[in-house]
């Protein structure tokens, strides 16, 4: 009780609040410029966090995704431009509804449920993380190599796109992790003879990197057609939505509790919470031929998916280190910079820094609701603000922020290279999510196992010598194998069928 | 058009910044410091160094007038932050903080700097390191680890930091100066003590040698007992762990340290006005507090008594990291 009450004071700080509502502010304009994204904004605000406390800088993160999250919502349904991947998911059905003459009511919707699911969120965080990390002190390097393991092939079979790619994409990344002294043995790797790259490759440098330079470069190469806004005034944001919420609780409920489950898996965020939950929604629902004429139904479900999940990717990033969406990775390398290194010492450590964070999900969740009801009002402003203004200024952004890490200049080419590196890559359709693991999770893989290895004596049984690593090693092994299993079976089905059709 | 405007007062002021700088360069003679102060950790933001660093620096600010920045340069294990102190200007505007390590990396062949390479201006801190092991532990005193070690060499695991890390090099020189195999408790790397220390609750490690206030959490959660401490005294904040004299009669002493340098022949005048200045800051108790309450052990060597430790500091170093095979 004396560590909340700690939190709160930490939290309700003058200094505090005021940054996080600059925070969600700036959430709200990054999340409703379609091609700026939630992962992008965490990013950006790299630089500023830098000069901040441990709270403040963690609660600027929270304000700012959960408002931009929701934000992304408004161009989707105004433009049928999602404002970040997370809305593209039912970007189709709220334009439908604009086009109905509904996207106040569209909004609202969004907006609700939003904010429930971002509550949602908090719920499961907050009472998720401590439980998990009390369980977590009994884990050694066993466990943790398997945990990452795990996160690893989880990145790969959820990413969009061919497994394949995903491998490929992963294996770019665990080459990164590999750069520098590794360390076990000291040896200096890939580094050329360069003091720059003994310490490895910057990780939140990497991240600006892979997140903004990639976008700015997309925007460059793209057609620069101005955006046309539609000029119907803002009706009633709130009019009639109780009955529609009322309508659709179990929709609520069950987006809700799925976009944070999904928030936990390692790699699959916002976005892949939102496609999922929509398809479910259109699956159980009585009327599934209405979906995409501007029905509220999937709205509901996925509207407050993806902003339960946000709060999702918290639990494994703060109990284990390992991020559970793109922007908690980002998060884990703000953590270490404020010395809150991430796994459960820090919840016996430092308890109430933990607890603020919690507390701030739930402030940013509330504030969403004034804040984003601003946002629809406004939302035409918004649009209007031309991006090849915006753009220069995210390109200066970044490099302050990567400078601003290490103080190298270093770290501006490790942002530009692995911004190359992305854009080549998502434009080839190598999905970025499994790289991002890849370099947060290599050193946790190597190290574990390098740590084990040395543990047993060199014994590779060593891994399944515990109770909770023999269970999570088999886990993982079968889940390697399943495909594997999966297509033997088919083969041999397929075959028995020819014999007898002969 | 309030935008060009605001570029105008810009470029004035930078023009004037520029000059002032100039004329102030020119004034040589006039009384240190006379511009800001640059203090380089050579030690990640959010670590311990950082955190007195900025600490030294806030109220450094208030004795000399001048506002002392601090620029962490991180990398290379160390070497990048120390060579960056090492090779600044010798003019007292560029200072840093030296770590326990600048008697470890040229041992280790990743530098050729050593202490020699700096001019001291004062130790203010030192933690010792300590013997922890599981509360449910059978090992009741230093006295037992060293004697299961020593009974069944390779059997008991080590970890507190990575591979050739201070607290490696604790646990190693303890077995050696007990007569045992410096090697005889395998090293287990770790990323830093916390992660160390959980492996030791989880059941992964058998000891962890880190300083005891970062295990202190832990012992206050009930998780983790601390049996000794490498120091010559006990610790006003564990007056109930015995030193290691007093528990297995071993003389041997490790402790990580920290203090204030600039670059070699710096101004005499400079680092007699910042040795005074920093031992104010000692003093106060904003520092004192501060430190207390975070748990670093104070100890004040100011000029010369520092070299003499860093000189004791790196030779013992040396003797351990050739015995373990760490030395290049």
């Amino acid at each position: 009780m004396e560590t909340v009450l700690k939190a709160f004071t930490l939290i309700a700080d003058p200094y505090t609040l005021g940054v996080m509502l600059l925070a969600a502010l700036f959430g709200l304009f990054v999340g409703a410029i379609p091609g700026l994204t939630a992962t992008m904004a965490t990013a950006l605000l790299i630089p500023f966090t830098f000069f901040m406390d441990p709270v403040p800088a963690i609660a600027a993160i929270v304000a700012t995704v959960a408002t931009a999250i929701f934000a992304g919502d408004i161009p989707g349904a105004l433009l049928r431009i999602p404002g970040t991947p997370a809305s593209a998911a039912y970007c189709d059905e709220t334009y439908a509804m604009t086009k109905k003459g509904l996207a106040e009511r569209a909004l609202g919707i969004a907006l609700v449920t939003s904010v429930i699911g971002g509550l949602t969120g908090s719920i499961v965080l907050s009472m998720s993380a401590p439980a998990l990390a009390e369980f977590a002190i009994q884990f050694s390097s066993y466990e943790y190599f398997w945990l990452a393991c795990l996160g690893l092939s989880c990145a790969v079979i959820i990413s969009t796109g061919s497994t394949l790619k995903g491998f490929v994409s992963l294996f770019i990344g665990l080459f990164i992790a590999t750069i520098g002294i590794d360390g076990t043995a000291g040896f200096p790797r890939f580094t050329f003879g360069s003091v720059e790259l003994m310490g490895g490759v910057s990780f939140i440098p990497a991240m600006i990197g892979m997140f903004a330079i990639s976008e700015v470069l997309r925007y460059v190469a793209s057609n620069r057609a101005t955006i046309a806004v539609p000029q119907q005034p803002v009706g009633s944001v709130f009019k009639g939505l109780g009955s529609i919420l009322y309508k659709y609780k179990i929709n609520i409920f069950r987006g809700s509790s799925l976009g944070a489950v999904i928030g936990i898996l390692p790699g699959a965020g916002a976005d892949i919470a939102a496609w999922i939950t929509y398809a479910i929604s259109k699956k159980r629902s009585k009327e599934p031929e209405k979906f995409g004429t501007g029905h509220p139904e999937g709205l509901v479900d996925a509207g407050a998916a993806n902003n339960a999940s946000l709060a999702g990717a918290w639990v494994p990033a703060i109990v284990f280190g390992i991020p559970g969406d793109s922007i908690t990775a980002i998060v884990i390398g703000v953590l270490y910079m404020k010395g809150m290194n991430p796994g459960p010492m820090v919840f016996i450590e430092r308890p109430e820094l933990i607890y603020a964070v919690f507390i701030a999900f739930f402030i940013a969740n509330l504030a969403l609701l004034p804040l984003g009801f601003g946002a629809i009002k406004l939302s035409r402003q918004i649009l209007k603000i031309p991006r090849r203004v915006l753009m220069p200024v995210i390109l200066v952004f970044c490099m302050v922020g990567a400078f601003a890490i290490n103080n190298t200049v270093f770290g501006i080419t490790v942002m530009l290279v692995l911004g190359i590196i992305a854009y080549l890559m998502e434009e080839n359709g190598f999905p970025v999510a499994p790289a991002i693991l890849g370099i947060v999770l290599g050193n946790m893989v190597e190290d574990n196992f390098m740590a084990s290895m040395i543990k047993a004596d060199g014994d590779p049984l060593g891994f399944f010598s515990r109770p909770i690593a023999a269970t999570l090693g088999i886990l993982t092994i079968a889940l390697w194998l399943t495909p594997l299993l999966v297509m033997a079976f088919k083969k041999y089905t397929n075959r028995q069928r020819q014999e007898r059709a002969v | 058009m309030p935008f060009l405007k605001t570029l105008k007062t810009l470029a004035l002021s930078a023009t004037v910044v520029g000059a002032a700088t100039f004329v102030t360069t020119m004034q040589a003679y006039a009384e240190y410091p006379e511009r800001p102060i640059t203090l380089i950790v050579p030690w990640g933001a959010g670590g311990g160094t950082d955190a007195t660093g900025r600490m030294i620096a806030g109220l450094l600010k208030n004795e000399l007038g001048q506002p002392v920045n601090v620029v962490n340069r991180t990398g290379g294990s160390g070497v990048v932050g120390h060579s960056a102190i090492a090779t600044a200007p010798a003019d007292g505007y560029t200072i840093g903080v030296v770590t326990v390590e600048i008697g470890m990396m040229h041992w280790a062949g990743l530098t050729e700097l050593t202490g020699k390479d700096y001019t001291p201006i004062a130790l203010y801190n030192a933690d010792s390191a300590g013997i922890q092991v599981r509360a449910d532990s059978e090992w009741k005193s230093a006295k037992d680890v060293l004697a299961a070690i020593k009974a069944n060499p390779g059997k008991h695991k080590g970890s507190g930091t990575g591979q050739g890390g201070i607290w490696h090099l604790a646990l190693a020189g303890m077995l050696q100066d007990a007569g045992a195999a410096a090697d005889a408790a395998p090293w287990v790397p770790s990323k830093g003590a916390a992660p160390a220390l959980q492996e030791l609750v989880a059941g992964g490690v058998d000891v962890v040698t880190s300083s005891v206030v970062e295990s202190s959490a832990l012992i206050k959660a009930g998780k983790v007992r601390s049996l000794a401490v490498m120091g010559e005294a006990r610790l006003g904040a564990f007056p109930d762990v015995p030193t290691l004299k007093e528990a297995a009669g071993s003389d041997w002493k490790m402790a990580a340290w920290r203090g204030i340098a600039g670059p070699k022949g710096m101004p005499d005048e400079a680092t007699k006005k910042l040795s005074v200045a920093l031992e104010k800051v000692y003093k106060s108790s904003e520092f004192q507090e501060f430190m207390n309450g975070r748990g670093f052990g104070l100890v004040w060597k100011p000029g010369a008594e520092f070299a003499t430790w860093m000189e004791e500091s790196d030779a013992a170093l040396g003797g351990v990291m050739k015995a373990v095979g760490l030395a290049k």
